[in-house]
């Protein structure tokens, strides 16, 4: 009897699981499908779910009007280039924090958050005069800068909590062991804090590609990145949705395939160190 | 070899000072246990020899060689912690190899003696599993490998035992006896645990305070403690501390009486009072006995047949001779 209650309950529980995933997915499925229909059978009413009549239409045309794979290269570019040039300054400074703390390592890492509840467009102004001087409008160097700098505090935060999980013990026990600074990091630090990083990257790969607030005000054509090529399709003669949908799957499906590819590391950067 | 000697070593974290100056010789091939409550400094004394912690002053002299300011690596002394400590990325016999890489021996010979090691602790079939595949005792015993292997010149354990279960903790002590008669090296140990100092030490030092209380064998601490402190802290139940009129009566401040030194009667004795407590072992039973004039409750062991409840009156009388006196610093009065 106990069995069965246990039972129900757990398709209660899958049930619920499903509902809520499908309720998330549901808009990224809607565009996909969206994408399909005609520019009528996206704004019928009431909506057409499934019986419409498919179509690559949408594509073709997102295709001949703007040039995709530039916005792709971007994109690629922006999110490499800012996630890569992040590590470089995130990895030392989070060490440092977590392996030689001072007193106010709390309150540096507090302020560093705290810039990040700074509205973005509190500093726009500035931040677009101070790129118009030196010459970094519409250019892709200047948007990594920002975009590595508006995700740091995250990055560094991250890389920290995984640094901290390493236990010091481990460390002491590689240097009575006859481990230099060199081999400590080498054969100890590294291949241990190696997970953590991957999904620093991962996560961060992913927010870099999604930002769309710097990347639309900073950029014309020469830096665009996918963002903006979505937005190029909300046009003020009034919107088409197909279209637009089109273009949305497009820019959204690189960043998907990618996360589903990493699943697994990210899952597993994400529980490091929960067991002992 | 593994002689070591500290000479006025000291250590303070900011203007708290830890362990006050002290002096400490560790003959080589001994059996060392630092034992004392939490706090007391024991570990800090165990990682300022390990060099995992910079002394304040004094000096530390390992065969012969001042060792003050060399790193924990060119110690020659191996270190198994309590956490274990273990390299979680490598299997069994690369963590076991590890030092021996270090030491950028060749590939042969680190096969040889991790095999040996592995053979010794009975990991042989672990060998190729990581860390995390393994239960609490066959992580113990890989730490335990990897200090083996690099044949150093002592060993240190900082409470490698706490976090194992009661049944594997016994079995563990044996074994770590049982390598240290079989390699005869120094090794000294720390451990709260009195019951673990008594069964493995040649020479316990007994810390309270970051100060040495008393340095002995085994015996000499139980038979003779230097003070209060040391007669509380050695020996399981421990001693019964009483002081007032009865200890007046014997020309001290407190006098001191182990609950297996006392004998307890249903009918005749020295005190009179009430069992409130009594804890059936089967071979033992120890009475917590009240109500008997004096100020403390008093613990006695008695025989496990010796048939008493909670509630029951009983006689109790110390043995003579068995009686420890301390004086008003709490020093032992001979």
């Amino acid at each position: 009897m106990a069995r069965a209650v246990t039972n129900q309950r757990k398709s209660i529980n899958t049930i619920a699981a499903w509902v809520i995933g499908l309720l998330i997915f549901f808009p990224i499925l809607w565009t996909i499908l969206t994408s399909f229909k005609t520019e009528a059978q996206a704004i019928a009413d009431p909506p057409i779910f499934l019986f419409f009549d498919w179509t690559l239409e949408n594509y073709s045309v997102v295709q001949e009007r703007s040039n995709y794979m530039r916005f792709l290269w971007n994109s690629i570019f922006l999110a490499g280039g800012s996630t890569i040039l992040g590590l470089i300054v995130a990895v030392p400074a989070a060490w440092s924090m977590a392996f030689v703390p001072s007193k106010r390592t709390k309150d540096i890492l507090l302020w560093m958050l705290s810039t990040k509840m700074l509205p973005a467009v509190g500093v726009l102004y500035p931040i677009y005069l101070l790129f118009i001087q030196l010459g970094l409008l519409d250019s892709r160097i200047g948007l990594v800068i920002v975009l590595m700098l508006i995700n740091l505090p995250i990055i560094v935060w991250m890389l920290y909590t995984y640094f901290k999980e390493i236990p010091g013990e481990i460390l002491e026990a590689a240097r009575m062991d006859g481990a230099g600074l060199k081999e400590e990091l080498l054969y100890v630090l590294t291949p241990m804090a190696v997970p953590g990083i991957a999904s620093t990257l991962l996560l961060n790969f992913i927010l870099a590609w999604n930002e769309a607030f710097w990347t639309l005000n900073l950029t014309a054509v020469d830096a665009a990145p996918l963002t903006a090529f979505i937005a190029s399709y909300s046009s003020p003669e009034g919107l088409f949705f197909a279209k637009l949908s089109a273009a949305s799957t497009m820019a959204i499906a690189p960043i998907l395939i990618l996360g589903w590819f990493s699943q697994k590391q990210l899952v597993r950067g994400l529980t490091f160190g929960a067991v002992k | 070899m593994g002689r070591i000697v500290l000479d006025k070593v000291s250590k303070s974290f900011g203007s708290t000072e830890v362990i006050p100056p002290l002096d400490l010789e560790i003959n080589d091939g001994e059996f060392v246990v630092f034992v004392g409550p939490s706090g007391c400094g024991k570990s800090t004394l165990l990682r300022l020899i390990a060099g995992l912690e910079d002394v304040s002053g004094g000096k530390i002299e390992i065969d012969g060689n001042e060792a003050t300011n060399i790193p924990p690596a060119k110690r020659g002394l191996a270190m198994v912690f309590q956490s274990y400590a273990l390299y979680p990325h490598m299997s069994v016999r690369k963590n076991i190899a590890f030092p021996l890489k270090m030491a950028k021996m060749d590939q042969a010979e680190i096969d040889k003696r991790v095999d040996g090691a592995a053979k010794v602790l009975n990991l042989a079939d672990y060998i190729d599993r990581r860390p995390g595949q393994l239960s609490g005792g066959q992580r113990q015993r890989v730490a335990i490998g990897r200090a083996i292997v690099r044949e150093p010149s002592a060993f240190l354990f900082d409470e490698p035992l706490s976090n194992l279960d009661a049944a594997l903790r016994v079995g563990m002590r044996l074994e770590i006896s049982e390598l240290h008669k079989r390699l005869a090296t120094t090794m000294i140990y720390v451990t709260h645990d009195q019951v673990e100092a008594m069964t493995m030490a040649d020479k316990i030092v007994v810390l309270h305070a970051g100060v040495i209380e008393q340095v002995g064998s085994p015996l000499e601490l139980y038979e003779k403690p230097r003070n209060a402190f040391v007669a509380g802290f050695i020996g399981s139940p421990k001693m019964n501390l009483i002081s007032g009129s009865e200890a007046k009566k014997h020309d001290a401040e407190t006098i001191g009486v182990r609950p297996e030194h006392i004998t307890a009667s249903a009918d005749k004795g020295e005190w009179k009072g009430v069992v409130a407590v009594a804890e059936h072992l089967g071979s033992d039973t120890f009475l917590h006995v009240h109500e008997t004039g004096l100020a403390e409750i008093v613990t006695v062991r008695v025989g496990g047949e010796f048939d008493v409840r909670h509630g029951d009156t009983v006689w109790l009388t110390p043995e003579a001779g068995k009686i420890h006196r301390f004086d008003q610093k709490g020093m032992r009065i001979e």
